[in-house]
């Protein structure tokens, strides 16, 4: 890595902060989004622009369910299981839930390990990670399937009253479901990273050719707690409506 | 060379390479998680005890935002941003509530004239 030789003994002008901060970052004629490297920047960005994707699916969802005059099939019903012989209202959805969370918290701590360079602890905590967040798509793989063949719920109809529903569910939750996917696949190629030594060694990377950093592994860190915020909305708003 | 270099790595980038990354202490995502877990549950149950109407919706939407919070805050690291991100990520998100609102009305609407000539009886 060529290190710039810091030539002067005088330390950077403090920046300023609040909303002159806002305005001297802005207008510095150089990067707007100072201390934080460019990829963690773009990265916010893109879920920027994921936001906009979620939300207008969201609000979609409102728009048919608020407009149906349609009976609109009760979740809490719907999506309970019997276990143990009880009838336990969204019982699968909570423990997804508690599923994502916990995966998010491995996430914020292998983070947290991967800046202090403990090799060991990041790798450990991005597979858990993985891990959970593959029972995550695993469980929503049995709710598609119980869904599709013991409810007989279909994109274009449901024996249970709006047809709206179904594919408002598909929809969102498939969409969910593939941000999670992709999400466990680059976990997966990050902690292999890291174990390989590649954010040590600064190794370019594979497609990109970018020296290997421990500030990947926050930013894959933005991605996965963007994917457990949409459920936060989505578990909300789909399924405690 | 060496000048040009400096003004480019080292005014923006260099200077602020010992600030770049976040570093905070474990027990804050600890607590943080744990808190999750106890907003989750509790979400949970206003659904588990049949919880209706105004009561319903305050409690669902107040557990939501406090969730999304903590995580963009906490876990996300938004809150030892600087103002400059936190306001380029923020302000766009909020401006979606004018969408919201036009959805809203919208369905208003779209339900009163479903009532008028397609459903006998609604209204």
């Amino acid at each position: 890595m060529t290190q710039a030789i810091r030539t002067s003994t005088v330390e950077p002008l403090p920046l300023p902060e609040g909303v002159e901060g806002i305005v001297s970052d802005w207008s510095s004629d150089q990067r707007a989004f100072k201390n934080v490297p460019w990829g963690k920047a773009m990265m916010w960005i893109f879920l920027l622009s994921d936001t906009f994707i979620f939300s207008s699916f969201l609000i979609s969802y409102m728009t048919v369910r608020m407009s149906t005059t349609e009976p609109w099939p009760n979740p809490s019903e719907v999506f309970a299981l019997t276990l143990f012989g009880h009838k336990i209202p969204l019982i699968l959805i909570a423990i997804m839930t508690f599923v994502l969370i916990s995966s998010s918290g491995t996430m914020a701590m292998a983070v947290k390990f991967g800046y202090e360079k403990n090799k060991k602890m990041t790798f450990i905590l991005l597979l858990i990670t993985a891990a959970l967040g593959a029972t995550f798509v695993g469980m929503q793989a049995f709710e598609w399937t119980k869904l599709i063949l013991e409810e007989g719920v279909r994109p274009w109809g449901n024996p249970m009253g709006a047809a709206q529903f179904g594919s408002v569910f598909f929809m969102i939750t498939g969409f969910h479901g593939t941000h999670v996917s992709i999400g466990v696949i680059f976990l997966i190629i990050v902690a292999i990273k890291v174990l390989r030594g590649d954010l040590d060694n600064e190794r370019p990377g594979f497609m990109t050719g970018r020296k290997g950093k421990y500030e990947i592994v926050e930013i894959m860190g933005l991605y996965w707690h963007f994917v457990d915020l949409v459920w936060v909305f989505i578990f909300a708003v789909f399924y405690l409506w | 060379m060496e000048h040009a270099e400096r003004q480019q790595h080292g005014a923006a980038g260099q200077q602020h390479a010992h600030v770049e990354g976040q570093q905070h202490p474990i027990g804050i995502y600890l607590k943080i998680w744990a808190l999750l877990f106890v907003l989750s549950a509790a979400s949970y149950l206003v659904d588990y005890f049949h919880f209706q109407g105004y009561l319903r919706w305050f409690l669902i939407i107040v557990f939501m935002l406090l969730k999304a919070g903590l995580i963009v805050a906490v876990f996300m690291h938004m809150m030892w941003e600087r103002l400059a991100l936190l306001y380029a990520i923020l302000v766009p998100t909020l401006l979606l509530m004018v969408l919201l609102g036009i959805g809203a009305l919208e369905a208003d609407y779209t339900f009163f004239s479903r009532g008028v000539f397609f459903v006998k009886g609604l209204l």
